[in-house]
């Protein structure tokens, strides 16, 4: 079925709310307000106000909340209403949610989802524009999700709400308004298992959330060069499924790895670091990574422009392992 | 009784500055539906009394810093109209060449510290900023312009602890317009019938005053300022206002948060009403001043636009300068 991103969100929210009565959705702006992005729509409707929580904006007391909730056996879904506030709340996601499990030797767990949007839109400015997921992959006892479609969303969030840890779901404010096939009915795509999706024998690109859009409209001008690019989407970006990417880069020889947050430390010189150790006498040439500027986002749109990924970057990346460069 | 503060000047001063931020902000609205500026615009219009008063009673060397909707302070500092819309425009020429956009306007000359869109963010920066004028012994005072949305977050109430513990020269002043987004204060804050309490529980004096009468606040303003000047360490200001248009543009007018007929009631009490109505009552003006000032604002409004727009983008090499300082 045809469907919005956010759409999918709201469908598997709803599924497993009305599936599961220790689960509510937390946040600010989710209840009368339909959710800042429009995510929980018709959600204080069904659910009652109980369960769809409006909070003041105090990210830091809301997030520690559901960190205790779900340490007393509920199964919160946390909205922040965009990443960059969760940084406020990154004292209790990283020294509470993420330990809390270890720390008791297993006594305690957290089962809880904290999602919103990550990454840029369109000119909003340096503290609203920031793809941290870097920052929560770093952190042992946190599993962390960026899906791409609104299939790989609806079955990624239906699985992190069921998981027994702390998940970090991130969306993407240009997604919600983005269209695809939705599977009906009934399923879950599990986590930590990467997705081909498109399948090629010259380069393997790697790429996850809006990132992988573009990395797909790269591809089909390539393949129209007579360029066949294997386009794989990690999905779940902790647990990585390794594997996956070894078994393309054994096929084509050569990776690009595109992502929209800050290079210096950022995702993809993990990914690379693993595809080295994993792969390294497959690679025909050194592993090119795409990233966003090392900058702090600026307004201006020329400027910002050129500080976050676009195809002409990602095309160049892939023609210069080629050697058509 | 015609009061020692109501001077004609300082009125017809009053009056135009408010003048000029709202017919400035009516006109980014018409800009941003051109598409000459995006991202997200917060729209000051209703509460212009809040900024105009309050800055109108600081020494040009004192501080002011403020949240996302930041376009009032800046002008009522001072600000050239014209480097303030260029940056809305995302212009070279703009007061951050382009880098910060509407919601981190900054003039430094003028002591305008910035526009922060963290919520809450920039208030323990406005406890620093009292600080070191404490620390160098300057006798100067910092106004920190924040939501009612703001009052609960933890940085605020660590930042009114520090400033209380410390006695630093910093003057509150909470914008309170009755809604963060869409939720209504009642909704947000435990004690939102008296936020100044909320000061109040940390030790600080505070007051609440009518955010629409421009000489009410700038009269409060005027004496807590001289008692931070010398040493009685921080107020707050719990200012009453009302926001006339959505939060953002992306929220409609009044959405379904409120219903039109409140904000028709609140629009009653336009802050540039009540002002024109005090200066012609008390007989300190005339029909023809308004028209005048009408022209010469429109004028600068104008004259702003062109300059944003005849402005050049900066050019892509100025992606990696100011990242560090030198
Ligand atoms: C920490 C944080 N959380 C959420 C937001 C999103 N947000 C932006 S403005 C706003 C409402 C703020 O209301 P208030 O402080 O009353 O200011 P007003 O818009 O009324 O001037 C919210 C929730 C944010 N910018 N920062
Ligand atoms: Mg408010």
């Amino acid at each position: 079925m045809l469907m919005s991103y956010r759409e999918a969100l709201n469908q598997a929210m709803r599924e497993e709310m009305r599936r599961d009565s220790r689960i509510f959705l937390i946040g600010e702006e989710v209840g009368y307000y339909q959710g800042a992005f429009k995510v929980s729509k018709g959600f204080v409707e069904e659910f009652g106000p109980q369960r769809v929580v409006d909070t003041p904006i105090t990210e830091a007391g809301f997030t520690g909340l559901a960190i205790g909730a779900a340490m007393a056996g509920l199964h919160p879904i946390v909205e922040l209403m965009t990443m960059n506030f969760g940084i406020l709340a990154l004292d209790q996601i990283v020294n509470n949610a993420a330990k809390i499990h270890y720390m008791s030797g297993g006594q305690l767990s957290v089962p809880l989802v904290i999602r919103g949007p990550g990454s840029a839109a369109h000119q909003l400015g340096a503290q609203h524009s920031q793809s941290l997921e870097a920052w929560f992959c770093h952190v042992p006892g946190l599993k962390v999700i960026a899906p791409a479609t609104p299939h790989d969303a609806k079955g990624l969030l239906k699985s992190a709400i069921r998981d027994n840890n702390p998940v970090i779901f991130i969306e993407a404010q240009l997604l919600y308004g983005t269209k695809g096939d939705v599977g009906d009915g009934e399923y879950t795509i599990p986590l930590g298992v990467a997705e081909v999706k498109r399948a090629g024998r010259d380069a393997t690109i790697v790429a996850y959330s809006k990132m992988l859009l573009l990395a797909l409209e790269a591809a089909d001008q390539l393949s129209r060069e007579g360029i066949e690019v294997e386009v794989i989407d990690p999905r779940t970006l902790k647990p990585l499924d390794i594997p996956t990417i070894v078994a393309s880069v054994k096929k084509t020889g050569r990776l690009v790895i595109v992502e929209e947050g800050w290079h210096f430390c950022g995702l993809g010189a993990q990914i690379a670091e693993s595809i080295y150790a994993a792969a390294f006498d497959y690679l025909d040439a050194p592993i090119q990574r795409v990233t966003g500027e090392d900058v702090p986002m600026p307004y201006s749109r020329p400027l910002e422009n050129a500080a976050i990924p676009d195809k002409a970057r990602v095309i160049e990346a892939v023609k210069t392992l080629c050697g058509t460069q | 009784m015609i009061m020692p503060s109501m001077d004609r000047v300082d009125l017809l001063f009053l009056y135009r500055q408010m003048l000029l931020i709202r017919r400035f902000e009516e006109k980014s609205a018409e800009m941003y539906a051109l598409a000459k500026i995006a991202g997200f615009l917060h729209l000051y219009i209703g509460e212009e009394a809040i900024a105009v008063g309050a800055i109108a009673a600081l020494r040009p060397d004192d501080y002011a810093i403020s949240a996302y909707r930041d376009h009032g302070h800046c002008l009522a500092r001072g600000s050239d109209p014209g480097q303030v819309m260029a940056e809305l425009f995302g212009k070279a020429t703009g007061l951050c060449q382009g880098k910060g956009g509407s919601m981190h306007l900054v003039d430094a000359p003028r002591r305008f510290m910035g526009g922060y869109a963290i919520v809450g963010g920039h208030i323990p920066l406005a406890t620093g900023l009292a600080f070191a004028t404490k620390y160098q012994t300057l006798d100067l005072v910092t106004v920190c312009f924040f939501g009612e949305g703001a009052i609960p977050s933890g940085q605020a109430h660590e930042a009114l602890n520090l400033a209380a513990l410390w006695k630093l020269p910093v003057i509150f002043v909470c914008e309170n317009n009755r809604y963060g987004m869409g939720t209504p204060a009642e909704r947000a804050i435990a004690l939102y019938a008296d936020v100044a309490g909320t000061a109040r529980s940390y030790g600080i004096m505070a007051e609440r005053v009518d955010g629409m009468d421009v000489l009410a606040v700038r009269d409060l303003m005027r004496k807590v300022v001289e008692q931070a000047r010398g040493g009685k360490g921080p107020f707050f200001i719990e200012a009453m206002t009302y926001r006339f248009m959505g939060h953002s543009m992306s929220d409609p007018a009044h959405g379904h948060y409120r219903t039109k007929e409140e904000v028709e009631e609140h629009r009653k009490r336009d802050p540039l009403l009540l002002l024109k109505q005090t200066i012609l009552s008390n007989n300190l003006g005339a029909e023809a001043d308004f028209i005048q000032l009408e022209l010469e604002v429109g004028e600068v409004v104008t004259a702003a636009v062109r300059f944003a727009d005849e402005s050049p983008f900066p050019p892509l090499s100025d992606l990696y300068d100011d990242v560090l300082a030198e």
